[in-house]
């Protein structure tokens, strides 16, 4: 072992170490972006597989396939696995990737910790996908695991799940201090903090969400543990705990959690609509105060998931208000896209095409999200399709497509090769239209009053089911080809250039395709930016 | 090197303070609904004395008893319901009946709805302020005394007072042994 290091030494770190190795131990940010996004890609399918059993089993009414033990199993593991293992790890692989090449830094501020929050993750959902061979089978309480169906009547394998998320947040944490270490420590000379990267900003808020409400979460789950094994009472109604009150926890984590899940990609977003229409941003200090707007809002909003528990009508109107409130900082967002790209010399490219989609489909998800504000019409909607569709729209066309879209704008920056256009564009329409076929008949099936987490339904949601789960496998299909995308784009891509896309700006454009192990060991010049 | 070490132990201690407020959310949460007299969580200040000014008016108090999950125990109030006049003292008997042939333990969690008039529901004695523990085949009859406080809603024509019993034998056997 020592002789590894020391051959290393005498190198001086130039290049990267060979073999398994280079992964296991490296501290460079590029590596561990790639491990990272590769990680999520991974998940995306596991994740996905669970999805396709979910809606085989809802293809038809009645038990088709699975158990409906199995299926909670199901629900529960396939939204864990794509918030935390996909969405989340996703963002944290582009920020690794992008952060210190937009802000001109050589790496990220704490490397060796950066090296440890990605290598905890795949233990962690080792951990949780190891309960599927257990006694008791996987986690069954939905991703939401409410007490008391998390703690007095949960499978024994509870207690992993527990330490597979304490392990998740740490490793979240450690990611958002690092990230945050960073961008206040490394930027290029003359980059003032209103002169960053779009992109750089919305990860730097998002860090402080993550800060914010990862330990909170830590601490649910620990109060989980302590009532399971130790005898406490926090939820426990008998020893004078209230169940509510896991709501009111878990919420207040839960809802800044879903904008960790959708502020980069608005980042994303904003940098490939500037370069595809060939204009600088519309209104990026207002895109930055926007996105300061939603992180502080999204702390005073979290009980409009429960406004079915019993509260005053005061806290119902307050939560009500509070959330519309959102839509005016997402509102301004929307109306900037629109305008960057008014009268802009628009090209298509798969990049752009996902973005448009996100911009579209992601106001569609916002829109269905003030309908289930309004706290009256909440109770019917409440725990239904309407719900499950909402945050499919704003997941899937949302964080989702904005990742794709980052991938394919970023891809050839990342391996040195341009993936294939026309794949790109077939990949981007069977996506659109799948998801579509998906996630938009779940708005009817759930206004009709189709509960949410049911292995089995009514006949007259018969038709519409049959035609989502159709959508979601045609979505499933779609995915495999972004595989193959990306596969023949790094084995035998055309090679890129160092601008890749005419128009895009950025420090990241002004290195080679694929950049250099070590990128920015000198800090560049703001001037080589003006174009 | 410095200002990144500052940074980091910033970020650090602002993770274990925000971990310490996880759990504070839960006294904060206690106090909240005390005050407020959400949840029907009945511990609002002791009732001592009113307003004589207030008009005595009459209220329909509801009683319901459930037991939760698989607790096997009887247990019934001596009537389903009563009227009452605000601010002077009532009493409503509870039996309890251990149906199994085991010694158990028990414990009442009240509730009152709606959550509004909670803080109005003042009991001066009730057997929920502490566990029961029954012998195979035993069973007992406890008291609740209660006052309604006469600054009571006007909106508020009646009171619906539930009880739910849980078995709590395992968390109180210890304490049982060493009485």
């Amino acid at each position: 072992m020592s002789a590894v290091i020391e051959s290393n030494h005498d190198d001086h770190h130039h290049g990267p170490a060979k073999g398994f190795s280079r992964w296991l131990y490296t501290t460079n940010h590029k590596d561990i972006g790639s491990m990272y996004l590769w990680f999520s890609l991974i998940m995306l399918f596991i994740g996905g597989a669970m999805a396709m059993v979910i809606r085989a089993e809802l293809f038809e009414p009645g038990s088709q396939i699975v158990s409906p033990e199995f299926y909670n199993q199901m629900v529960t593991n396939h939204g864990l696995i794509m918030v935390f293992g996909v969405i989340m790890p996703a963002f944290v692989g582009f920020a690794n990737w992008m952060i210190p090449m937009q802000i001109g830094a050589p790496d990220m501020a704490l490397p060796r910790l950066n090296n440890l929050s990605f290598w905890i993750l795949p233990a962690a959902f080792g951990i949780l996908l190891s309960t599927f061979f257990m006694e008791g089978g996987a986690p069954n309480f939905g991703w939401t695991f409410y007490a008391p169906l998390s703690t007095e009547y949960a499978p024994p394998t509870v207690t992993f799940f527990i330490f597979s998320v304490h392990i998740m947040g740490a490793s979240s944490i450690m990611g958002s201090i690092n990230i945050i270490t960073t961008i206040l420590n490394m930027r290029a000379p003359g980059m003032t903090l209103m002169k960053m990267p779009l992109f750089v900003w919305s990860w730097f808020i998002t860090a402080y969400l993550l800060i914010a409400v990862m330990p909170v979460l830590a601490g649910a789950v620990t109060m989980m543990l302590m009532d399971i094994h130790f005898g406490t009472s926090f939820f426990k109604a008998a020893g004078g705990g209230d169940p509510v009150l896991f709501q009111h926890i878990f919420w207040f984590f839960g809802h800044p959690e879903v904008y960790i899940m959708i502020l980069p990609a608005f980042g994303i977003v904003s940098h490939i609509i500037e370069t595809f229409s060939r204009k600088p941003i519309f209104g990026y200090s207002s895109m930055v105060y926007a996105i300061a707007s939603i992180a502080l809002l999204s702390f005073v909003v979290w009980a409009h998931h429960m406004f079915t528990v019993g509260m005053p009508i005061a806290g119902e109107l307050f939560f009500m208000y509070s959330t519309m409130l959102i839509a005016i900082p997402t509102g301004v967002k929307v109306f900037n896209w629109l305008s960057t790209m008014f009268k802009g010399s628009l090209t298509f490219e798969t990049p752009m095409l996902f973005s448009i989609a996100f911009v579209a489909l992601f106001t569609i998800g916002g829109l269905s999200g003030i309908m289930l504000a309004i706290a009256p019409a909440d109770f019917q909607y409440h725990d239904t399709y309407f719900v499950v569709a909402h945050f499919h729209y704003v997941l899937v066309p949302g964080a989702l497509f904005s990742l794709l879209a980052g991938a394919y704008y970023w891809l050839p920056k990342w391996t040195g090769h341009m993936y294939d256009e026309t794949l790109g564009k077939t990949h981007f329409w069977m996506s659109f239209i799948s998801v579509n076929l998906t996630f938009f008949p779940m708005h009817f099936v759930g206004l009709a009053g189709m509960p949410r987490r049911i292995p089995d339904y009514s006949m007259q949601f018969a038709d519409w089911n049959m035609m989502v789960s159709v959508g979601a496998f045609l979505f499933g299909l779609s995915q495999l080809l972004f595989l193959f995308i990306v596969i023949k784009c790094v084995l035998n891509g055309k090679k890129a250039t160092a601008e890749v896309w005419e128009g895009a700006k950025g420090f990241e454009w002004t290195v080679d395709s694929p950049p250099p192990y070590h990128t920015f060991s000198s800090p560049p010049s703001m001037e080589t930016l003006k174009a | 090197m410095n200002s990144t070490k500052r940074s980091a132990s910033k970020l650090v201690l602002m993770t274990c303070g925000m971990f310490c407020f996880g759990f504070a959310l839960v006294p904060i949460y206690d106090v909240f609904c005390d005050i407020t007299g959400l949840n029907g969580k009945i511990s609002g200040p002791t009732f001592t004395s009113y307003d004589q000014a207030i008009e005595i008016r009459e209220v329909q108090i509801t009683f319901v008893t459930s037991n939760n999950n698989k607790m096997p125990w009887s247990f019934k109030s001596a009537s389903p319901q009563m009227r009452v006049k605000t601010g002077e003292d009532y009493l409503m008997n509870f039996t309890f009946k251990n149906t199994t042939d085991k010694p158990m333990i028990a414990q009442a969690i009240p509730s009152v709805s709606p959550g509004r008039g909670a803080r109005y529901f003042h009991k001066t004695e009730c057997f929920c302020f502490e566990q029961q523990f029954l012998k195979a085949g035993e069973s007992i009859t406890v008291p609740v005394k209660f006052i309604i406080d006469p600054e009571l809603p006007k909106n508020i024509a009646s009171l619906a007072l539930g009880y739910t019993l849980f078995d709590v034998t395992e968390e109180f056997a210890n304490l049982q042994a060493l009485n």
